[in-house]
């Protein structure tokens, strides 16, 4: 029968309906089958639920395109009545179904079982919990949904047939041919007692939660944190370092798998956790069975339109770090073979096989392409290297980036070559990091990191998937061409899987390269794009009149000055010239304690160094610092941001200036904004006491108190943009919608460029800022007396 | 001996190299054959008594005014306005040829028994001056006596409480200045009359007006029409002032106006080349101009802009009057000719200028392209009466380093009007239609100018309507030796060297064109036929 009329009307029951495979195999079977109805399991989201998801991220993806154009006003009805999103988790016993789920389940004619963690780093317990023990509950799950409703007498499909996903490699990577048969029945296969690995990882992971919260751990996390953040304040500090913790073991989970997994034979946990996972079906499951094992799954070959891809997978972000340049060379033997199989012919096979007879015993199929149509390592990278000869990418210059010749080497030798670049630029950044630097030297030092990041995920590359360059194995599709030949001739028009059919020179150079290439973020043309820039983009952003509040920080964000200066300006104001060196020498002595207590605790030091202001005269230092303002500050204001102020005001958003610097200092700044929060100095009889009146408004307190601000006045910090210039003020930055990091110091600038906030080059008018050392000008006359304590 | 008058040398195969300022620094310059050079003429003799020739000009007083001293009694409210900073250029030795007639004055006052005196600086739209600059014009007996009691005061024409609209002349322009002045018994003016534009009506009207009242005569269209805004009858800026001076006499306002002027002895002796004619050069003279230029290569911009900014200058006082205000400004700007008068035949394609590190609006302070611009094209181009020294589509050559440098204390609203105005547009009616009123208003620039030491917001804007005139009238301007970024966003072509600037011209001005070059220092006037 054909395939389109065997399965029309039926029930699809899918997992991993939102990866790769099964975005393809719903659209294939919405657009395909006539009448067939599809029950999606999706695990709902933090924020949205598995209608919304579904939704989001199977609809809307770009696979959908092709028949919302053939139903046109008709697809939101159609799609409604066809398609179910239930919710539930395969890693979750009886699939975390409520009644309603499990009745749908029931009633499903074909249970296709998609969900896998396909990444090759997995932590081991996660891919435990997902391929080991997913199919297995998947199958439970459906027996169990059959028995209740068996029960309760409502429609229960007939001949319920449930699909498994696997892989190819479960079999290995090691010489030899790999047949379509189960792995108990394979020579090769080990016998593994899969309840032994699953108990081996959640105890690992148990092992690994005691070891993190070890002192002597935590306080590494602690230390890294803070050697990122700086002192950007307790909670956020915190905040880092259990995400450190949570790496940290993540990190050793995945360690734990490739270890355990190549002890075994596999090249990492991946394909060993799919293997243990079919095992584990095969000895609990009583429905009937057909395990489908694809290779490596790419861009499609045809449907729904050649060169369809979702999300970068395994070989798209190697070919373009190559053709990057970033990757000098991978490891591979020219003449391996690369087992590549389109998507759309997975989709095909398992359509077919659902189409088919309900098997009596479980049964394999492998999709691949190996042995019928072999796909040469050395003729991949050949076709690669020829096409981005003629298609360069290009850098941020405009010019082509040239492609390395690729000499097939050992993995050794790539992978400590890209060991050697990686710890030298890790040097480099922790020396970058220590500098006082900021601005321009401080986004040089955030693009080191970002290489050194290219080249780590490089290294990673090497270290996964070298083994699959390396595969000599070859799966064989006696099965998979028997089940072809029974197709009808328009099923084999519409439902092509036969991998001999695949033209591997039209397909990478015609399908899959352009479509890499257009779904990377990469430069393919030399030309500046007419198109906005991005920082032009976010500028307007910034200044789209919706925003509500600015908020800025003072220091190195308005004015390229601090709390010291501003200290011995006003201290050396009235000093005698012969009694300024004393001053100066003792400030610069004191200068790296200084520094030190400041990015220990900005609160501690602004307390400590604010006491000097002691017994100072209330009336003279008002005065002298409108003097400092003039001749010290604006002299060291950065133009571009005072005219931004303005700008937001014009706009008519508020805008706030948020600052440790006390309310005389910065008492002539008071006209540019709409609010000033600042520290302010409590007074007794005309003199500072040296002491704050309150904490000072730094750090995390910012946050607060912008969140506090915006409530006062009805105002959204969504809607709100903040400047600020170190991480220290990350609390405030993190605050807002729009944070805008201003000559930023380097742990701000890694920061933002991960997170992709703007960032602000302002300078200092040429021609201001002529004096070296912060002191006021010598009085006019000579008998004033100084206000502030002299130098002893 | 007696100073020999302006001279216009045609340069032949004998002359040397000519001097031209290029900001901080000096070079010689060979012109091309057949070039014209105008030197001014020589510095006046100074007065033998200046405070008693002061004494004399107030007691003998020109036009429909009593001698001051009768003009003082007991009681009365005395308010005495000064020009400020701007002038005289460079600022002169002490003391102070404002001390000195203000010294007299307030003698006389004292003597008169009156005690209510106040000191304005009649600033307009300028920065404030600083205690030090205040004391220098003043000297620190003066200020000592007024300045702790509140007593000397700088206009501020953004304080609506003490600015008077004293109506509106028969050309609907407002007049609105400084309260105290309007509305003292006696309003003495104290003028340094450097350059013919000064003085006169524009004194009062201009130096203590508001922004509503500038307005009228500062913009584009007054500007055009000012040929030259040095030549009082032919100055549409001038006219405008004048309408505005006869209505603040008409509605009572006593002005008693004290004009002065100084002889062009513009450098102390160290610098005497820059003052005498190339060929004329001593030995020493050579010897310290190779030593000075030696020194100035060697030296950071910023020192030696330092270095020249300390300069002062041993101007002298050659003549002073007083009484009614046009009767007295007649008598002045003839002196000004007297001393600054050269007499030009004919018109040229290119006219050259060397610009040096200082012009009205940066003392003490950076001399920003605008202002580069301006001394140029405002001040230099138009040095003339009758008609322009350079022909309609001539072509005029700068020499001025022209850095991207402003002083953000002084001259903030420049850097933004650079940033964003000029990138914009060079136009100055579409600049003064687009941007001014916002500048004009907004709080920050009023905030720095009120409290700080800050132009104005719309000072810069002024700036670039001096230079109106000549971009109406110009086929090209060229800087030689300025940042090319900061010449090419004013409209200008940069040009390293003049001889590059030559071929530049050509372009403009054909293959065999005339040159005329502006010998300065000291200043000049042509009076062009």
């Amino acid at each position: 029968m054909p395939i389109r009329a065997a399965l029309a009307g039926k029930r699809f029951f899918v997992t991993g309906a939102t990866g790769f495979l099964g975005t393809a195999l719903v659209e294939r079977i919405l657009r395909t089958v006539p009448d067939a109805q599809v029950v999606v399991l999706v695990r709902p989201g933090r924020r949205a639920s598995a209608a919304e998801r579904a939704s989001r991220e199977i609809l809307r993806n770009d696979c959908f395109d092709r028949l919302r154009g053939e139903l046109a006003d008709r697809f939101e009805a159609e799609i409604t009545n066809r398609l179910t999103a239930v919710s539930g988790d395969v890693s979750r016993d009886g699939l975390g179904l409520d009644d309603e789920g499990r009745s749908l389940l029931a009633s499903c004619d074909v249970v296709v079982h998609c969900a896998a963690t396909v990444s090759f780093d997995a932590p081991l317990d996660q891919a435990v919990e997902i391929n080991l023990l997913g199919p297995a509950r998947v199958a439970q799950a459906l027996a169990a949904a059959r028995d209740d409703v068996a029960r309760a007498d409502v429609r229960r499909a007939e001949g319920v047939h449930m699909i498994a996903v696997s892989t190819a490699y479960v079999a290995g990577t090691h010489q030899g041919e790999a047949k379509e048969e189960l792995l108990s029945e394979s020579r090769f296969s080990l016998e593994v007692d899969w309840t032994a690995e699953v108990e081996a990882a959640r105890r690992r992971r148990q092992d690994l939660e005691a070891e993190s919260r070890r002192p002597a751990v935590l306080g590494t996390f602690a230390k890294g944190a803070r050697e990122e953040l700086g002192a950007a304040g307790d909670h956020l500090l915190a905040a880092r370092a259990e995400r450190l913790r949570d790496e940290w073991i993540k990190d050793r989970l995945v360690e734990a798998g490739t270890a355990r997994a190549q002890s075994l034979g596999w090249p990492d946990a991946y394909p060993f956790t799919k293997a243990l996972g079919e095992r584990a079906l095969i000895e609990t499951a009583s429905v009937p069975l057909t395990i489908v094992r694809p290779s490596i799954i790419e861009s499609s070959l045809a449907e729904p339109v050649p060169g369809w891809i979702r999300g970068f997978r395994m070989a798209e972000p190697i070919i373009i770090s190559f053709a990057r340049g970033l990757l000098r060379e991978f490891p591979g033997v020219p003449e391996g073979v690369v087992d590549v199989i389109p998507v759309d012919m997975v989709v095909a096979a398992i359509l077919a096989v659902a189409a088919g007879p309900v098997p009596d015993e479980p049964s394999v199929y492998h999709v691949a392409s190996g042995v019928a149509n072999p796909l040469r390592y050395g003729r991949l990278v050949e076709l690669i290297q020829d096409w981005f000869g003629r298609h360069p990418l290009y850098d941020d210059r405009g010019q082509p980036i040239s492609l390395p010749d690729w000499s097939f080497p050992g993995r050794g030798r790539v992978q400590r070559q890209l060991q050697r670049a990686t710890r030298a630029m890790d040097a480099a950044e922790r020396l970058l990091t220590l500098l006082p630097v900021r601005g321009r030297q401080a986004s040089l030092s955030a693009s080191l990191e970002e290489r050194n990041t290219l080249a780590k995920r490089a290294l990673g590359y090497v270290e996964l998937y070298g083994a699959y360059t390396e595969t000599e194995a070859r799966y064989r599709v006696d099965r998979l061409l028997g089940l072809w030949s029974t197709l009808e001739d328009a099923d084999k028009d519409d439902f092509c899987f036969d991998p001999r059919v695949i033209d591997w020179d039209h397909y990478v150079h015609g399908i899959h390269l352009p479509s890499i290439v257009s779904h990377a973020r990469v430069r393919t043309s030399p030309a500046r794009s007419a198109v906005e820039t991005r920082p032009a983009r976010a500028r307007r952003a910034i200044l789209a009149p919706e925003r509500h509040l600015a908020a800025f920080d003072l220091e190195h964000t308005l004015i390229a000055s601090n709390v010291v200066d501003s200290y011995a300006w006003l201290a050396s104001r009235h000093l005698p010239a012969s009694k300024r060196p004393k001053l100066v020498a003792e400030l610069m002595a004191q200068g790296p304690s200084l520094l030190a207590l400041d990015r220990r605790d900005r609160g501690d030091f602004l307390r400590s160094f604010y006491r000097r202001y002691e017994g100072a005269p209330v009336a003279q230092l008002e005065t002298d610092a409108w003097e400092l303002f003039f001749g010290q500050l604006l002299p060291r204001s950065f133009p571009a941001g005072l005219a931004r102020v303005r700008a937001h005001r014009r706009l008519g958003h508020r805008t706030l200036l948020i600052t440790g610097a006390l309310d005389f200092v910065i008492a002539p700044l008071r006209p540019l904004f709409d609010d000033i929060v600042c520290a302010r100095m409590a007074q007794a009889d005309g003199r500072f006491t040296g002491r704050l009146d309150e904490l000072p408004p730094i750090g995390e307190a910012r946050a607060q108190l912008l969140s506090d601000y915006a409530g006062a006045h009805g105002l959204s910090l969504a809607e709100s943009v903040a400047y600020a210039d170190s991480a220290s003020d990350l609390a405030m930055l993190e605050a807002v919608g729009f944070p805008v990091a201003v000559n930023p110091e380097s742990r701000l600038a890694a920061i933002a460029r991960r997170r992709g906030w703007h960032v602000e080059h302002w300078e200092k008018a040429a021609g201001g800022a002529a004096r070296l050392l912060p002191v006021g000008p010598l009085d006019v006359r000579q008998h004033a007396t100084a206000p502030l304590r002299e130098p002893v | 001996m007696t100073p020999r008058p302006g001279f216009v040398l045609e340069v032949d195969r004998s002359t040397p190299p000519i001097l031209f300022w290029h900001g901080e620094r000096f070079v010689l310059e060979r012109l091309p054959e057949g070039s014209r050079v105008i030197y001014a003429p020589e510095p006046l003799s100074a007065l033998d008594d200046p405070s008693a020739a002061i004494r004399h000009a107030l007691r003998n007083p020109l036009g429909d005014r009593a001698p001051l001293p009768a003009l003082l009694r007991p009681g009365m409210r005395l308010t005495i306005c000064f020009d400020d900073v701007s002038l005289p250029l460079p600022p002169m030795q002490a003391p102070d040829v404002r001390q000195l007639v203000i010294e007299e004055v307030l003698d006389m006052a004292a003597s008169a028994g009156v005690d209510d005196v106040v000191l304005i600086a009649a600033l307009a739209l300028h920065r404030r001056m600083t205690e030090a600059e205040l004391r220098h014009a003043l000297g620190d007996r003066i200020y000592e006596a007024f300045a702790p009691h509140g007593l000397l005061t700088q206009h501020d024409a953004e304080d609506p409480d003490n600015l008077v609209h004293l109506g509106t002349t028969d050309k609907g322009e407002d007049v609105e200045i400084n309260k105290r002045a309007a509305t003292s018994d006696l309003l003495v003016y104290v003028n340094i009359n450097l350059v013919a534009m000064d003085g006169g009506h524009k004194s009062v009207a201009t130096g203590l007006a508001s922004y509503q009242s500038l307005r009228h005569h500062h913009n584009p269209r007054t500007m055009v029409h000012s040929r030259s805004f040095m030549d009082a009858p032919s100055s549409e800026l001038h006219t405008s002032n004048w309408r505005m001076g006869r209505l603040i006499a008409d509605s009572g306002v006593k002005i008693f106006q004290i004009e002065t002027t100084l002889n062009t002895d513009t450098f102390p002796s160290q610098f005497g080349f820059l003052q005498r004619r190339e060929w004329e050069w001593s030995l020493r003279d050579r010897a310290t101009y190779m030593a000075t230029a030696a020194a100035l290569d060697r030296t950071p911009p910023r020192v030696a802009r330092q270095v020249f900014h300390s300069i002062r200058a041993p101007h002298a006082l050659v003549s002073v009057q007083a009484g009614e205000v046009e009767a007295v400004h007649a008598v002045t700007t003839a002196n000004v000719w007297r001393q600054q008068g050269v007499e030009v035949r004919g018109q040229t394609d290119i006219l050259t200028m060397g610009l040096p590190y200082i012009s009205p609006y940066n003392v003490n302070s950076i001399m920003n392209p605008i202002l580069v611009a301006c001394l140029g094209l405002g001040y230099f181009f138009n040095l003339y009466r009758g008609m322009p020294l350079v022909r309609e589509g001539g072509v005029v050559i700068l020499h001025h380093p022209t850095p991207w440098e402003f002083h953000p204390g002084h001259h903030p609203s420049y850097i933004d009007f650079f940033e964003d105005v000029l990138s914009d547009t060079t136009d100055p009616v579409e600049i003064a239609k687009t941007y001014e009123e916002s500048y004009a208003t907004d709080p920050w620039y009023v905030h720095l100018y009120r409290t700080g030491h800050a132009y104005h917001g719309v000072h810069p804007f002024y700036m670039w309507y001096w230079c109106a005139h000549a971009l109406d009238h110009l086929g090209r301007v060229i800087v030689v030796g300025g940042d090319p970024a900061a010449v090419r966003r004013m409209g200008f072509s940069p040009a390293t060297s003049l001889d590059d600037a030559l071929e530049m011209a050509s372009d403009v001005v054909g293959r065999s064109p005339s040159l005329t070059h502006i010998h300065t220092p000291p200043l000049l006037l042509a009076d062009v036929r």
